[in-house]
């Protein structure tokens, strides 16, 4: 049998009486792949992102995780995945040592301490290792988010805006270190950000969101050629702007 | 249930504990003011009456009754310290069940109230010369129903706040000085208007207290009493995780959950 997609979603919507938030989309994430998710400002990707991480239900629409399916194996599913993002920093009253001793029990990591000490050397945490998160600038507890989500090698990470407030040299660092892993690992990822600079860099394929829809998919260097735009910002500002004026240059 | 998963959300409490005074000295502190000025009350009483034993009877109560607000505020405290640090998102996204929340929750309620407990008998036993254990062993049963009832009060209390929002942390602190007159912690349940007496029959502490005024009084053991007590606290553990789960899935429909602070109330 063959590998199973990282992330498969299928007919995904989400209401909230009569407002729209997602609204029927459907896409896959292959091991290996980093998928760009992006959007104008309140298209429904952090809804996205929340259902899949299992803490908003979807109206219908089926969520599988490594092959699990999420709302019938909520516990194996979410197992199988990890996320970092900018508005969930770690508990700020722990230490990066006990945070990720707690969070690898949650996820129940074999050979944890192990596993910590690996972590805490990818993302250049030693010296912080006793230090409180919530004194921690953005870049090291952005790193401590990183280096929990990837404590349990999930077949799934994703990325919430993960460099999000971060200095150019910090996040470079951070793409480059995620961009490793997944080579290393072969995850999957799916990486929601504003900065289509990185999204180019990072992302192998991007859906771009609006109104709760999926309105554009494919390489992100190729996109907007297709598009009659000379960058991938440019077709992120019409998609934001006027989504169903879309030229379609066929390569 | 995976014990493990459990085990973390404890850790996550004493690892707040170790190192943090102001965590700590509520564990011992308010219990130790309660047993030292409800100790020199009840022995003044003592003075002016003596055909009752208010050392036995009132301070045995005052103790009970801090050993179940103890072990409620044991599970309401473990939950507010996920709020107060905006931990949601990052707890409920991992593979925890809410089982596992909650059983955590309990076993670290049980650790603080202990604490608060052995500190209270050692002052009445050293201060006041009352060992609450020379009653016999069901002073053992009593405390076990108690700490159950506070372990369903604290779980009820903690849906409430999950359903209306972090402000409603207000609603809990109170919660068991609004219970403790019909609770019949300090007089009995025939006391009470007629009218008010099927709501403290319906209070397992009632029952709980009525067996202690009974054994303290040198009677036999109302084992009708104790029995009802401790199934009605059980009964009540399960209806408090029941509720608790309903206003979590309601939680997460609404998006409550992954935006608790946002105090959505829907």
């Amino acid at each position: 049998m063959s590998n199973p997609a990282a992330l498969d979603v299928r007919d995904l919507r989400k209401h909230y009486g009569q407002t729209i938030a997602v609204d029927g989309i459907s896409f896959a994430v292959k091991p290996g792949e980093v998928v760009g998710l992006l959007g104008p400002n309140g298209a429904g990707k952090t809804t996205t992102i929340n259902m899949l991480l299992g803490v908003l239900e979807p109206t219908t629409g089926t969520i599988f995780i490594h092959g699990i399916d999420l709302a019938k194996e909520r516990s194996r599913a979410l197992q199988q995945t990890n996320f970092a993002a900018v508005y969930a920093p770690l508990p700020g009253n722990l230490t990066i040592l006990e945070n990720l001793r707690i969070f690898g029990m949650l996820y129940d990591v074999p050979n944890l301490s192990e596993r910590i000490e690996e972590v805490i050397e990818t993302f250049d945490l030693k010296q912080f290792r006793k230090t409180k998160c919530g004194v921690l600038s953005s870049g090291e507890q952005t790193r401590a988010s990183l280096a929990k989500a990837m404590l349990n090698k999930p077949p799934l990470l994703l990325l919430d805006e993960p460099t999000a407030s971060l200095d150019p040299s910090a996040a470079r660092y951070i793409r480059e270190t995620i961009v490793e892993f997944v080579q290393k690992t072969l995850i999957g990822v799916l990486w929601t950000s504003h900065n289509m600079y990185e999204v180019t860099d990072v992302c192998s394929r991007v859906l771009f969101l609006s109104k709760g829809a999926i309105v554009l998919e494919g390489d992100p260097k190729a996109l907007p050629g297709l598009h009659g735009k000379n960058s991938l910002e440019d077709l992120f500002v019409t998609v934001a702007r006027e989504p169903l004026a879309l030229e379609h240059h066929p390569a | 249930m995976n014990p493990r998963r459990a085990f973390a959300i404890v850790l996550r409490i004493f690892f707040l504990m170790r190192g943090s005074f102001t965590r700590i000295f509520p564990l011992f502190a308010w219990a130790a003011i309660d047993i030292i000025l409800w100790g020199f009350i009840t022995r003044y009483l003592d003075t002016v009456q003596s055909n009752f034993n208010f050392v036995s009877t009132m301070l045995g109560a005052v103790l009970l009754w801090d050993f179940f607000t103890r072990a409620m505020f044991g599970i309401s405290t473990s939950f507010f310290e996920d709020v107060w640090s905006r931990n949601f998102l990052n707890l409920f996204a991992t593979p925890l069940r809410l089982s596992e929340y909650i059983g955590g929750l309990v076993v670290a309620s049980m650790m603080t109230s202990f604490i608060g407990l052995v500190v209270m008998l050692t002052l009445a036993a050293l201060v006041f010369g009352l060992w609450i254990f020379s009653f016999g062993a069901v002073v053992i049963v009593i405390l076990l129903g108690l700490f159950l009832f506070g372990i369903a009060f604290g779980i009820f209390a903690i849906g409430i706040v999950l359903r209306l929002g972090p402000a409603a942390e207000w609603f809990i602190w109170p919660m068991p000085a609004v219970l403790a007159p019909i609770a019949a912690v300090f007089y009995p349940v025939a006391v009470l208007p007629i009218w008010l007496q099927p709501l403290a029959r319906a209070i397992p502490a009632s029952y709980l207290f009525e067996t202690l005024r009974a054994i303290v009084k040198g009677g036999t053991v109302p084992a009708d009493s104790l029995w009802i007590g401790c199934t009605l606290s059980v009964v009540y553990v399960f209806l408090a995780f029941w509720f608790f789960r309903v206003q979590y899935y309601h939680a997460v429909r609404t998006g409550l959950v992954a935006r608790y602070s946002a105090e959505t109330l829907s």
